[in-house]
This record gives structure tokens, C-alpha cells and sequence, in this order.
């Protein structure tokens, strides 16, 4: 129990610099696409660590199963959401950076 | 320090930005937008004294009385939505004048 | 000395106005409405500090949720608007002196706007003056948690909806009805209610995520009986999944014929009612079950309750009545490509 639960922190202490370095991006990148790009490739990693994590501290299989189902389902919809945010922004004839 | 305090003020400055918002802005979606952050002001500063001090009871019914408050909320909102695009429609005045910027989320308007 | 939770509860308490101030401030009205949604989010985390998962849950669904779709489609419809009516204007057929730019702040007179702040300061002040003066305590928690055996429920909070103060929940059904039934007699909406063609991708995630949705709202209404989760939770899941079905243009949703849109508005209403009347009739009070079963009235209710605010709430963001059958009126303003196309990606 110990362990496992130790093991739980590491993995949601590990997932973190993922949340961070996306936020960051989302932040610092210079325009939608590249935003859109550091937003769903970074979180999805993070919350797969933090997921993880939780699944070693959780107390039962339901536990793990439904955290396994939000998971699926975050990334069902952040990958589809971002598909339509960019594809709405290509539909605005909106140009991809490109270093000036 | 009491950390449920934080909330109280943060529920009356919603209040007040809201109330605020509601006099000083002209448009109609901006006005239904402040009312919005008034009622969230309100909602906090309900939930916020239903956990009350020292007790480990919470007080079940402003629980009650917030989910209730939501729902109404989103349901006026809804008619005042409705409405605010019949006066458009019926006054044949455009409501959203300005062309707008080029915004770095992408949306460009005509 | 504060501990982690402390300071992040500080952080969250001035994130709120501050994101308030900011979405009134922003001079972009879709600027303004995305920051609304996120104070929504915002708002949700709060609720879970503050111990209120119930409210959490939906504040996330209808708070954030909802009302931001609600939001971004009536700045849209009013877009479209404005697009057809700058047209016009540009074909000399409006009078030009007649246009007023309404975006304009008005120009309140300092005095007016001075004394206006002055009143609002004094409000606040009184406000805070008597949430000082709210005696601390458990308020009314005692009182629910000796009752609570007899409600038929383990959920505080649902006892509280549904059988304590179970004519607030009756009210607030009403009110939504009457929500649905004002905007219905106002307008007739106007599918699809986008512009543009639904790709593959929202066609499949729309296929893959209703039935998936509507088995989640089940599920909230079935364990609002004992955590947290009730009938508005698992209605505002059922609304999300009905405006995904329109927003994604299923032809499933255009055929549903109006009288069952309208029995489904009113079935959590009429039940309700016929509750009230029949307890009320048995010798009791308004809304008050017989002892032993009224964990399954409520269920009963419940269920009826989500049903009909997933079609009320789905009903709102569709913003009028149900368009004429499409005999009469359809033919002409869609190509029968779309239709088509539509059907294809429908029929499953």
C-alpha cells in the first residue's frame, strides 16, 4: 500500500512538467496552430502520468476504470477539439507561422 | 487566518463587477454577461457560508438553493439571448457594429 | 505560517473577480465570452474547495458549459445578422443617418457616473457589513442529517431538493418550462445551425459520444441518490449530447416529430405536479411521500425531471420552436446535397 502509493505521487509529480511546459506554449507560441499543438500533445501526456497516478492510489477497480474512461474521454475530445479549432481557423484563411 | 473569508470577498467583488458591468456597459450581451457574474457572486457567497466555521457539517440546503439558482440562471440567460437577437432582427439595427480586429485566436470577421 | 491549500484557495478567490473584471473589460465580445467560460471552469474548481461537488458538477455542465454554447450561438446568430444588415446598408437601401454604432460607451455625465459608483460602494459595504453579521454555524445541516433516514435518499443535498424543500425544485421546473415556452413562442429556429458542412471528425465523435453521454446522465441521475450527481447533473449531460446532435446536424434530431419535443418538455413538469396534487389528495402535504417509498418516487421524479431539462436546456440552444415539417418548407433554401450528405451521416 505504501509503495503503491508512493509510486502514485511520483507518476502525478512527473505528469506536472507536462501541464506546465503546455501552459507555457499555449503562452509563448506564436500562433494557433503551434498553440493548439503544445496544448494537446503536452496535457495528454500530463494527464496520462496524473491518471496513472491515481490509479496506483485508487482503492478499487471501479476507481481505476472510470479514471481510465476520463482519460479515454479527454483525449477523444481534445483531439477532435483541436481538429475543429483548427480547421475552423483554416476556414478563416488564417496563415500558419512561418519564421520571418 | 480563516480561508473561507477569501471567498466571501471573492463572491461580493463578482457581485460588484457584475452590478457594476450591468450600469456602465451599453451592449446587451455585455449587460447579460454582468448579470451572469452577479449571480456567481451570489452563488459563492452562499456556498461559502453554508460550510460555516469550525463545524464539519455543511449545510446541505444553499446547495440546494445554488443548483436550483443555476438552472434558472441559464434558463433567463437563454430568454434574454433569444430576445436580444429578435430586437436586432425586428429594429433591422445591427447590434455587433465594429468590424473586428484580427484576433491571434483566429477569428476575423468579414 | 498558510499551507498549500490555503495559498491556492487565496490564488482561486482572486482569480475570480479579476477574470470578472477582465471578461467586461475585453473590448471583443468573443474574447469577453471565452473568458466567461473559463471563469465558469474556475467557478467549478471553487465549488469542489468548497466542498459542493453537486454544485460543481453543474456549474461545469450548465454554468460553463451550457451557457458559454448558449453565448458564442447568440453572438453568431447575431453575426450572421449583422452581415446580411452591413450589406444592405452598403446597398443604399437603409437611410444612412439612421445607423447607430451601439457598441459606443455611453457617455455618462461624471456626476451621474460618480454618484451611480457611490451607491454601488454603499451596496457592497452593507453587503459585507451584514455577511459579518451572519451568525457562524452549521445552519441547517444538523436539522437535514436527523431527517435524513426518512427521505429516502443517503444524498443530502438531493433530500434536500426533492423531498425537504421539494417545492423550490417544483418552482424551478416551471421555470425552465417556462423558459422553453417563451422561446418558443418567439421565434422558429433555423437548421442547421451552422454554416458550414460538419466533418467526418464531429460526425464521429457526435456517433461515438451521444450514447456514451446518455448512459452518463443515467448514471448521474442514479447515483444522486446517495453522492453527488441528481436530475439536473444528468439532464444538463442528456442537453450537451442534444446540442452536440445539432451542432453536428444529425437528421435523427430534424425528424423527431414536434409533439414528442413537447411531451418531452413537459413530462418532469406534469409528473411533478401530478405528485404534488395526488399527495396533497392522499391527506398529506404538498410533495410528501409516503415514508417507505419515497426513494422510489424520487428516482421516479427524477428521472422525469433530467429527461425533460435535457430537451428544455437542448431546446434553449436551439433558440425557437421547432422548424415546419419538411413537406412544406425545407425544399427550398437546402440543396439536396446536404440533405444527402446529412442522411449519410445520420442513419447508423
Amino acid at each position: 500500500m505504501g509503495l503503491l502509493h508512493n509510486l502514485g505521487t511520483v507518476c502525478i509529480l512527473l505528469g506536472i512538467p507536462f501541464f506546465i511546459s503546455g501552459t507555457i506554449g499555449l503562452l509563448r507560441f506564436p500562433d494557433i496552430y503551434t498553440r493548439l499543438h503544445a496544448l494537446t500533445k503536452a496535457d495528454n501526456v500530463g494527464l496520462g502520468f496524473v491518471v496513472l497516478g491515481l490509479s496506483l492510489q485508487a482503492d478499487g477497480w471501479h476507481t481505476v476504470a472510470r479514471l481510465l474512461l476520463i482519460w479515454l474521454l479527454v483525449l477523444i475530445a481534445s483531439s477532435a477539439s483541436c481538429h475543429l479549432v483548427a480547421r475552423a481557423a483554416l476556414r478563416k484563411k488564417i496563415e500558419p507561422w512561418s519564421r520571418p | 487566518m480563516n480561508t473561507l473569508l477569501f471567498y466571501d470577498f471573492s463572491g461580493l467583488a463578482l457581485l460588484a463587477i457584475g452590478l457594476h458591468g450591468l450600469i456602465r456597459s451599453s451592449h446587451p450581451l455585455r449587460k447579460i454577461l454582468a448579470a451572469n457574474l452577479m449571480t456567481s457572486g451570489v452563488f459563492l457567497i452562499m456556498i461559502s457560508g453554508a460550510r460555516g466555521t469550525g463545524q464539519t457539517m455543511i449545510d446541505p440546503v444553499p446547495h440546494a438553493m445554488v443548483l436550483t439558482g443555476i438552472v434558472v440562471s441559464v434558463s433567463t440567460t437563454a430568454v434574454a439571448l433569444v430576445l436580444v437577437c429578435l430586437v436586432q432582427e425586428t429594429t433591422n439595427r445591427a447590434l455587433l457594429w465594429q468590424k473586428r480586429k484580427r484576433e491571434k485566436w483566429g477569428r476575423t470577421d468579414g | 505560517m498558510m499551507d498549500a491549500m490555503g495559498i491556492f484557495d487565496m490564488v482561486l478567490a482572486l482569480a475570480l473577480p479579476w477574470l470578472g473584471w477582465r471578461l467586461l473589460a475585453s473590448p471583443d465580445l468573443f474574447r469577453a465570452m471565452v473568458l466567461f467560460i473559463s471563469l465558469g471552469l474556475l467557478m467549478a474548481l471553487t465549488w469542489v474547495r468548497l466542498q459542493a461537488p453537486d454544485v460543481a458538477l453543474a456549474e461545469a455542465a450548465i454554468g460553463a458549459g451550457l451557457t458559454g454554447a448558449l453565448f458564442l450561438s447568440a453572438l453568431r446568430r447575431l453575426e450572421r445578422l449583422s452581415e446580411a444588415e452591413r450589406r444592405l446598408a452598403f446597398a443604399g437601401k437603409r437611410e444612412e443617418e439612421d445607423e447607430i454604432p451601439p457598441e459606443r460607451h455611453r457617455r455618462a455625465k461624471p456626476v451621474a457616473y460618480g454618484l451611480a459608483l457611490l451607491l454601488l460602494a454603499v451596496f457592497v459595504l452593507l453587503l459585507a457589513w451584514s455577511l459579518a453579521q451572519t451568525p457562524a454555524g452549521g445552519g441547517l445541516g444538523p436539522a437535514v442529517g436527523e431527517q435524513l433516514g426518512q427521505s429516502g435518499v443517503r444524498s443530502e443535498v438531493t433530500a434536500v431538493l426533492l423531498n425537504f424543500r421539494g417545492y423550490d425544485t417544483l418552482l424551478e421546473v416551471m421555470v425552465l418550462f417556462l423558459a422553453a415556452l417563451g422561446v418558443w413562442s418567439l421565434t422558429r429556429v433555423r437548421l442547421p445551425l451552422q454554416d458550414e458542412e460538419p466533418g467526418p471528425v464531429l460526425a464521429t465523435l457526435v456517433r461515438l459520444l451521444a450514447p456514451l453521454m446518455i448512459m452518463v446522465a443515467g448514471y448521474l441521475v442514479w447515483i444522486g441518490g446517495s453522492r453527488a450527481g441528481g436530475a439536473f447533473q444528468g439532464g444538463a449531460v442528456l442537453a450537451a449530447a442534444g446540442v452536440l446532435l445539432l451542432l453536428a446536424n444529425v437528421t435523427v434530431v430534424r425528424q423527431i416529430p414536434a409533439a414528442l419535443l413537447r411531451w418531452g418538455l413537459a413530462l418532469g413538469p406534469l409528473l411533478f405536479l401530478l405528485t404534488a396534487v395526488v399527495c396533497v389528495a392522499a391527506g398529506g402535504n404538498l410533495l410528501e411521500y409516503p415514508p417507505q417509498r419515497a426513494g422510489a418516487w424520487i428516482l421516479l421524479i427524477e428521472s422525469a425531471s433530467a429527461v425533460s431539462i435535457g430537451v428544455t436546456l437542448a431546446a434553449l440552444y436551439a433558440g425557437g420552436r421547432p422548424p415546419e415539417p419538411p413537406a412544406q418548407d425545407r425544399g427550398g433554401e437546402q440543396g439536396p446535397g446536404r440533405d444527402a450528405d446529412a442522411d449519410a451521416g445520420g442513419r447508423q
